[in-house]
């Protein structure tokens, strides 16, 4: 194997080594665990910043107008402006509204979004946790945000917004399924389910390289799949303002509507980030069998480059769809899904397995 | 006075959603109050009158050329459409012949009209569906109309360029030239509003199909303009009862025959290309000439009846003056089209989404200021 | 077909009418007890076929009201006009058209709102812009203090 130039689990070895070195083994993991947490928050809150600011500019762009450009240079502190009037917006307080679930709903999407992020892959050892199970994993913690939509629509105590949050419950569930198909034939493919072990895999070819057919016809009904499930793009018909005026968070103002907000944000990067992962090689950079010197040259670019380039160019194209298509109705959304997407995905997992069986992959 | 109560019923499992005056979709003040079951659509209401400005009772205190600038707070998208339907009313009962010059000028900027109305048509309907770009992109090309009637007329949606006996002022010196670079700029642009929107296969899924309305149906509800064009009836007043210098050109009058929001949709975008042409076979031949006839300064119409019927860019738009000599009309009457179009859209969506109620509404085109008056 | 052709049509199939040439239309004026036959006579009639009602005008002659019908055939093109005159004021009413035109509605909701003229047999007979505290804005007799400015 080929010494990689960027390898951070010695440095996530360093630090455990000096915590533990100075403190007892149980506060050395307590100190850990707040590392981890500080740092994916601070992602999250970069993370979330940027892509709140990337889609105004490339919506701008695609429909011939500039975007923010008088807030800092450029307009880049839009985003902090516009957080910071969320922060002094009043919260009106609902009558009739279930207080707790209220209260809750925003929560547990955020928390579905970070115990996500937790076990992505940015660099080779830059992971929160590397569990066997992880491709499992990750969608099955995905999945708890529908929850949260669903107490958001309900305790809202409002006939559009139960509208809205039944749509989107029903929606993000059926592509769910999916998502998860798509998943399944990498899976397949890969033979493991560790997404470190799935990445390594790529090292000489990504995915929908070495997988030709039933790996690009798995990304693309990835693609289109979870847009749908982070209720994006001509999938939005949950917030179609034309409709429904806001549908689940009409009621949500403040710092909680921004907890929602961001959510929708952050998972669009970690489906992207998923995508990525098990698709386009996660960090993995480019490599080409026997080209030493050209794979030496992509070998020098940071892997965090990698990752954050590829996953980018994954949301733009999620931002594309946005501002192009028009919105699907609900009816042929599940249409979609149940008619077309799930006979299509389970054709293709046996398309994949066969092919795995006789070995006619790269 | 006995009030019979609002007539949409609760049945078991019905609900009543109120999509209010202020809405994203609805295009201006109209409320719609519908009855679902789930997510069909049972009955549909409008409630109207948010933004009735009593515009008959106005006119029978003002002179016939104050009444003009009435008429371009109406339908304020066929500005220029409306102002010519009461000059020539006014002409035609004073028996005033008008200079060819006018009527090639009113011709022309009646289809620079049309153009832009059915551009930001284009722009608002792409919208509603949820293609948010398309209404940056129809309204960039529908400022550069917007400019060559500020330039020659003085306003952008408001003109008021017509008077009864001709036009306020000569044209603008430069109005030919931007004219035709204008149709030169949108003949190679429009292209992009048929791969934007309709070879997309999620607009057509939304479009076709939807809210049909057969021929009987548009004669007997008396839907004209392109919403009963698109059902096969031909009612194009260019056509039938030419005005101005419409008999001086040749066009197609666009029909389909399904009757369904694709329908309505495509009759509009088909009509923008017809206005080009004819605007390309008048630009270069404008007559010279007085650009108006000498009128008294007040003006009397003989006693009587007249009406005059003009195709703006949504139907329809009668005038009806009763005259009884003097210098303010005795009545005045505007047969405005999305009056008449709006009524049928109960039949239209009974039985449909409440998303397809969207898209209906937004295929009839409506203007609500003209339906309130 | 022509005003002086129609004229004859007219006078023929409706015979109590009073029929005559305005300055555009051929003008029929009818007793408003019959209005409704009269209609489905000029919709039902081949030579006629009157099937789009262009617009229907409610009308305040000063003395009397009235209603005033604007009506074309999408056939043969020509265009007549229907008058009804109401000589009571305190209680005025027709009959709705709704059975023949069903586009009528709108307009004869906005006759009564605007002028207070009652339609026997319309489906849904309300006030279409105004509420119920207005009078009838549209009379000649209306007197507003506040937004109506007499000279």
């Amino acid at each position: 194997m080929n010494k990689v130039p960027y390898d951070f689990s010695s440095l996530t070895a360093w630090i455990d080594s000096s915590l533990r070195a100075t403190m007892s083994p149980g506060w050395a993991v307590a100190v850990e665990m707040i590392m981890i947490g500080v740092a994916i928050l601070l992602l999250y809150a970069v993370v979330g910043l940027f892509l709140v600011y990337a889609e105004r500019k490339v919506c701008a762009l695609m429909q011939n107008r500039l975007g923010p450009n008088r807030v800092g240079p450029g307009g880049i502190f839009q985003t902090v402006a516009d957080l910071v009037k969320l922060l002094f917006v009043e919260l009106v307080p609902i009558k009739n509204a279930d207080r707790i679930l209220f209260n809750l709903a925003p929560y547990i999407v955020i928390v579905a979004s970070f115990m996500a992020i937790g076990a992505l892959p940015f660099a080779k050892g830059l992971h929160a946790i590397d569990l066997n199970i992880g491709v499992f994993y990750l969608m099955a913690v995905s999945s708890m945000g529908v929850v949260g939509v669903l107490l958001a629509g309900w305790s809202s105590n409002n006939k559009y917004s139960l509208i809205g949050a039944m749509r989107s419950g029903a929606q993000i569930v059926s592509y769910e399924l999916s998502v998860g198909l798509s998943l399944v034939t990498i899976v397949i493919l890969a033979g493991t389910m560790q997404l470190s072990e799935i990445v390594e895999a790529q090292r000489w070819g990504w995915f929908i390289f070495k997988g030709h057919l039933p790996a690009v016809i798995a990304f693309v009904i990835y693609i289109v799949a979870s847009t749908a499930e982070t209720n994006r793009g001509p999938f939005d018909l949950a917030e179609a303002e034309s409709e429904l005026t806001a549908g689940y968070h009409t009621e949500y103002s403040g710092i909680k509507f921004a907890f929602f907000f961001l959510a929708e944000y952050i998972n669009m990067f970690i489906v992207a980030a998923i995508a990525t992962t098990v698709f386009f090689g996660g960090w993995m950079p480019l490599h080409v069998q026997g080209w030493d010197g050209f794979n030496k040259i992509m070998d020098y670019i940071p892997p965090f480059v990698w990752f954050f380039g590829k996953t980018g160019a994954g949301i733009f194209l999620m931002m594309w769809f946005k501002w192009t298509f028009p919105r699907l109705r609900i009816d042929q959304l599940l249409t979609l899904e149940w008619k077309y997407f799930l006979p299509i995905n389970i054709f293709n997992v046996l398309l994949m397995a066969l092919m795995v069986l006789l070995g006619w992959h790269f | 006075m006995e009030e019979k109560t609002n007539t949409v019923s609760l049945e078991n499992q019905e609900y009543v959603i109120n999509m209010g005056p202020q809405h994203p979709s609805t295009h201006g003040v109209l409320r719609l109050v519908c009855s679902l079951k789930g997510e069909i659509v049972q009955n549909v209401q409008p409630h109207i009158g948010y933004i009735h400005r009593g515009i008959e009772k106005m006119c029978e205190s003002l002179t016939y050329q104050q009444i003009i600038h009435l008429t371009d707070r109406m339908d304020y998208l066929s500005a220029h459409i409306n102002n010519e339907a009461v000059c020539l009313t006014v002409e035609k009962a004073l028996e005033a012949d008008v200079p060819e010059r006018v009527k090639y000028i009113r011709t022309i900027l009646s289809e620079l009209t049309r153009i832009q109305s059915h551009q930001l048509f284009w722009a608002t309907f792409g919208m509603d569906l949820g293609g948010l770009t398309c209404f940056f992109y129809g309204l960039r090309d529908r400022e550069m109309v917007l400019d060559i009637f500020e330039e020659t007329c003085g306003g952008r949606m408001i003109v008021s360029y017509n008077t009864p006996g001709g036009l306020m002022n000569d044209i603008h010196p430069n109005f030919q030239k931007r004219v035709k670079d204008f149709i030169k700029y949108f003949r190679g642009v429009i292209h992009e509003y048929d791969d934007l929107l309709t070879g997309n296969v999620i607009f057509r899924e939304r479009s076709m199909g939807i809210g049909v309305v057969t021929k009987e149906q548009a004669v007997a509800w008396g839907m004209t303009g392109p919403t009963g064009r698109a059902s096969g009836f031909s009612c194009d007043i260019r056509k039938h009862y030419p005005y101005s210098a419409y008999d001086k050109v040749t066009f197609n009058e666009v029909l389909h025959t399904e009757g369904d929001v694709y329908h309505r949709y495509m009759v509009r975008m088909e009509e923008m290309r017809e206005s080009m042409n004819i605007i390309e076979q008048l630009i270069d031949n404008i007559p010279e000439g007085p650009y108006t006839v000498k009128m008294k300064p007040v003006i009397k119409l003989p006693e009587g009846e007249y009406f005059q019927s003009v195709e703006t860019a949504r139907g329809e738009l009668g005038v009806y003056i009763v005259s009884d000599g003097n210098k303010n009309p005795f009545r005045v009457k505007f047969r405005s089209p999305n009056f008449v179009n709006l009524a049928p859209l109960n039949m239209m969506s009974k039985g449909y989404k409440i998303a397809d109620l969207v898209a209906i509404g937004g295929s009839l085109d409506l203007i609500i200021p003209d339906i309130d008056r | 077909m022509e005003n002086t052709q129609l004229t004859a049509a007219i006078a023929a199939l409706v015979p109590d009418a009073e029929v005559k040439h305005g300055r555009q239309f051929v003008e029929v004026t009818v007793k408003s007890e019959k209005i409704l036959a009269v209609m489905e006579t000029l919709k039902e009639t081949k030579d006629t076929s009157f099937d789009l009602l262009v617009s229907l005008t409610g009308m305040d002659w000063g003395t009397d009201l009235g209603v005033v019908y604007h009506l074309r055939s999408t056939v043969f093109n020509h265009m007549i006009v229907v008058k009804i005159m109401i000589p009571d004021r305190e209680n005025p009413s027709a009959d709705s058209l709704c059975q023949v035109y069903p586009g009528a509605e709108f307009h004869e909701r906005e006759v009564y709102d605007l002028l207070g003229i009652r339609f026997n047999g319309h489906p849904d007979l309300r006030r279409l812009f105004l509420d119920s505290s207005w009078g009838y804005p549209l009379r000649k007799d209306y007197k507003d203090d506040v937004n109506i400015v007499s000279k």
